[in-house]
């Protein structure tokens, strides 16, 4: 099991080294650069700018410098906002969007389980219809629809919550509720489906052979069985909700590192899209892992051992 | 009795109202203002944009401020004396303190402005000390192990580079060392007198001395804490009306009325949030729903119906719309075809049925609210008011006959570049259909992304492009210097020798009557030759409850919470 995690870390790095590098390289093809104004900088200020972000370098030396420092953990200083580092920027926007997120994933699977199960065992029922209904509205309306239809009736409309900003729980509500949308609709889709056909194998019926109640049956034999795939889409789920989503994020003002995925990107500040690239793939491996983890927690077949052959 | 009784009850209420009011005046002024975007730094030699002057002129004071009508008027300096030939200007100043309690005085003026230009710091508005003697070469100048130097040019006059790798770098002139603490034009005399010598004479120098570059900083902290302006704000010392006390990133930032600013007694405001909404549409619901008082910001599409209930102000704003012609591009190369396609726009149409915020048609370049040669005239209507008439059809027709094109036939095709945005492109679509019907011209629409449009038009790639420029200060010479040859902010290829040879006398017009005939004379150029078609001049709305009284909105869109009250 040890020379398996120990195997599994060292391609985790070789992956998120092979996603900085590449985008190291290809945000350079990007045409225009981070130093672009509407009121064109003198070409002295420019100088002084590329200096003080050693953009003067080769770019090999430049690449090499910021994998060294990416080794060190550091991750440079941000080109738009010029007091801060990346680092800092991670360190303020990810706690925040990890609280939302977690409400969300949490709510997507409170919700999204019972609602699978609930429209299985009445298969092709009103309820079955209903579940549907409610997955295939959860995939399909936007989340900034959802985000203004939510502020609106919740908000403006009832006067329960506050529409929008951070910092009391009141506030996380809508827009948990928002980004609980489309993974709740999800969930409920592949627990329904996947309950559908656990429910057809053998050891279902012999289970209810053996005179076992219902309840039995679907919360110990089948439930278990059915987790696996939702274990499997909860890792990246996970890894993408925790680090924000840019329209949630800019809808309620929300303070988080969502955003920057997109605007870092539109202000070419380099580091920025380096340093939340990066981390949202670390994040991704290390949420595959731990998928993996559980996989042998959840199916005692599933074991991570050499195979001795005899 | 019942007479007796009444009366105390009057007595009782009068008193009750008294004590009421008492608690009125003694509760705290705070106020909740959405700033529209996290500032970019807190550090006024690196700011850059509104959203980061509207922080860092609450925290800090230069030698001068602006009051309401834009004037410059004494701050950290009580007084100046100006030379004859308006070159040297000496600044004393006046017993004021940093938040730490330490004094304000000339050499943290000297050694704030010497940073700005340092070009370590590599601050993008420096140009703004550019006008400092020695300003431009300091910050432009080459460092060479811990000395700097000129760049060295050769007979010709063109700077000298070589070849690094892939990169052309700048050569150093090791003959022209520069020492900032010589050849600068800023100097302390003593702790409370500032001696500045300028390139040549500046107008509006009081008023730079008002914008956040020229801001002091506490040179004991500064030189010593490179990360001064970083996370916690404990080193973060300033010395304005507000004191920051909290910023939490993207979300907001708190500032106290600062106990030890020297005219704390006028400071009106004891607390102000400033909230970092960036969603103009999030920020309108939290103003209806009473989390903030006010925003920097207000939606295109909600802007009639919030200018009727008086929650949108609209403010007066430094800043023209434009066209502009790529003249080095055929058909645009003639000047009868650039001026049909500018008299042939229909403004009034787009500004009532648009833009909806009460701009201005634009029948000149530079916008109202510049003074002229004495305050108490403008720019605009000292001159001539007015080059064009506003959706001039038929001179537009004629004019494109005369450059052969009657009714538009054997027109090139062409596009009119925009960057993504709702505003530009409605604009743009009615422009293209006011020269379809008006002038019989065809044209395709082309969208880009923000950086990318910049590089095409500093690359002048493209023939028609919507732009717009917004004053750094409130002078014509911000309007009227990015139209010389080779301006950094030119970008249509447009080149007069007369104009050049106006802006540059203007520049170094000692006599403001002298100066104000000169860019008078430019401008008249610029609408004769019309390398841009103006579209309107911008205005600010913001929102704002009608209770705050007293709020300060600059003309270049700077807020002034000084003075501002409660009331009603």
């Amino acid at each position: 099991m040890s020379k398996y995690v120990i195997r599994r870390l060292l391609s985790m790095f070789l992956v998120v080294l092979i996603v900085a590098s590449a985008t190291f390289f290809l945000m350079r093809f990007l045409p225009s650069g981070p130093f672009s104004r509407e009121k064109a900088l003198p070409a002295a200020v420019i100088k002084n700018l590329e200096e003080r972000y050693h953009m003067n370098d080769p770019l090999w030396k430049q690449y090499v410098d910021y994998i060294g420092n990416l080794l060190r953990g550091d991750l440079g200083p941000s080109f738009k906002y010029r007091d801060r580092t990346v680092n800092s920027i991670i360190k303020d926007g990810f706690p925040v969007s990890a609280t939302l997120g977690a409400v969300a994933v949490l709510l997507a699977v409170v919700i999204g389980i019972p609602l699978g199960i609930w429209g299985a065992l009445r298969q092709n029922g009103w309820q079955d219809n209903l579940v549907m209904f409610v997955a295939l509205l959860g995939v399909s309306v936007p989340n900034f629809i959802m985000a203004v239809l939510l502020m609106f009736i919740f908000a403006l409309g009832l006067h329960v919550v506050p529409a929008a900003g951070w910092g009391s729980f009141r506030q996380t509500i809508l827009p948990a509720l928002t980004l609980a949308g489309y993974p709740t609709a999800f969930i409920a889709r592949l627990v329904r489906s996947s309950m559908l056909e656990v429910l057809r194998q053998e050891y279902i019926t012999t289970a209810r052979a053996k005179g076992l109640s219902e309840h039995l049956v679907i919360f110990r034999h089948a439930l278990r069985n059915i987790l696996i795939p939702v274990v499997t889409v909860l890792g990246p789920l996970i890894a993408a909700v925790f680090t924000g989503s840019f329209v949630v994020e800019k809808i309620f003002a929300i303070p988080g590192l969502g955003r920057y995925y997109v605007t870092s990107i539109n202000d070419r500040d380099y580091t920025t899209i380096l340093g939340v690239t990066i981390f949202y793939s670390a994040l991704l491996v290390s949420m595959n892992f731990l998928v993996d983890l559980t996989y042998a927690w959840l199916d005692p077949r599933i074991r991570y051992v050499e195979r001795k052959v005899s | 009795m019942r007479k007796v009784l009444s009366l105390l009850l009057v007595t009782a209420l009068l008193f009750g109202a008294m004590a009421g009011a008492r608690t009125v005046t003694a509760a705290t002024v705070e106020f909740r203002w959405n700033n529209g975007a996290e500032p970019l730094t807190i550090d006024p030699a690196l700011s850059t944009g509104v959203p980061e002057a509207n922080t860092i002129l609450q925290v800090f004071e230069g030698l001068t401020r602006l009051d309401k009508n834009n004037n410059p008027v004494p701050a950290v300096a009580k007084s100046w004396t100006i030379s004859a030939d308006k070159k040297t200007y000496i600044f004393k100043l006046r017993d004021s303190y940093w938040t730490n309690g330490t004094p304000v005085t000339a050499y943290d003026f000297e050694y704030a402005w010497k940073r700005a230009l340092q070009p370590e710091t590599a601050a993008e508005y420096a140009y703004q000390l550019y006008y400092i003697y020695g300003g431009e070469a300091y910050n432009t100048s080459i460092n060479v192990d811990g000395k700097y130097y000129r760049q060295a040019v050769d007979a010709k006059g063109n700077p000298v580079t070589k070849k690094e790798g892939d990169k052309d770098v700048p050569v150093a002139d090791m003959k022209k060392e520069i020492d900032p603490s010589k050849n600068v034009g800023v100097r302390a005399l003593d702790t409370k007198t500032l001696k500045v010598y300028l390139a040549s004479p500046t107008a509006y120098f009081l008023s730079l001395c008002a914008f956040p570059t020229l801001m002091p900083v506490c040179k004991a902290v500064v030189s010593k804490n490179a990360s001064w302006t970083k996370d916690d704000l404990k080193s973060y010392i300033t010395n304005g009306p507000f004191k920051a006390i909290s910023w939490s990133h993207s979300e907001k930032m708190e500032f106290i009325k600062n106990p030890t600013y020297w005219d704390k007694a006028n400071v009106k405001p004891d607390k102000l949030t400033y909230y970092m909404i960036d969603n103009e549409s999030t920020a309108l619901i939290q103003y209806q729903s009473g989390a903030i008082d006010g925003s920097d910001t207000v939606p295109l599409s909600e802007l009639p119906a919030l200018v009727k209930s008086g929650d949108c102000k609209v403010m007066p704003y430094l800043g023209t719309y434009y066209y502009s012609f790529n003249v080095t591009k055929k058909p645009f190369n003639d000047v009868r075809v650039r001026k049909a396609l500018t008299l042939a726009i229909n403004r009034s149409a787009i500004t009532l049925k648009i833009t909806r915020a009460g701009e201005v048609p634009a029948r000149g370049y530079v916008p109202y609210g510049i003074p002229d040669a004495t305050s108490t005239t403008e720019f605009r209507i000292a001159g001539t008011e007015n080059f064009y008439k506003d959706n001039d059809i038929a001179t537009a027709k004629a004019l494109l006959a005369q450059a052969g094109y009657p009714n538009g036939k054997g027109f090139p095709a062409f596009s009119i570049l925009y960057n993504n945005s709702t505003r530009h492109k409605s604009i743009a679509e009615a422009i293209q259909q006011m020269w379809k019907t008006n002038l019989g011209i065809n044209c395709t629409l082309k969208n880009e992304e923000w950086g990318v449009y910049l590089d095409d038009l500093t690359a002048l790639n493209y023939q028609v492009a919507r732009r717009g420029w917004i004053g750094d200060y409130v002078d014509v010479n911000t309007f009227m210097d990015m139209w010389v040859t080779g301006g950094g902010n030119n970008d249509t290829g447009w080149s007069n020798k007369q104009y050049d040879a106006d802006i540059a006398k203007a520049k170094v017009a000692t006599d403001p009557k002298v100066r104000m005939k000169l860019m008078h004379d430019a401008e008249n150029i610029l609408m004769k030759e019309f390398p841009i078609a103006p579209i309107y001049y911008y205005t600010h709305p913001i929102l704002l409850k009608s209770k705050v009284k007293g709020l300060v909105v600059s003309t270049l869109g700077f807020v002034d919470w000084k003075n501002a009250t409660i009331s009603g």
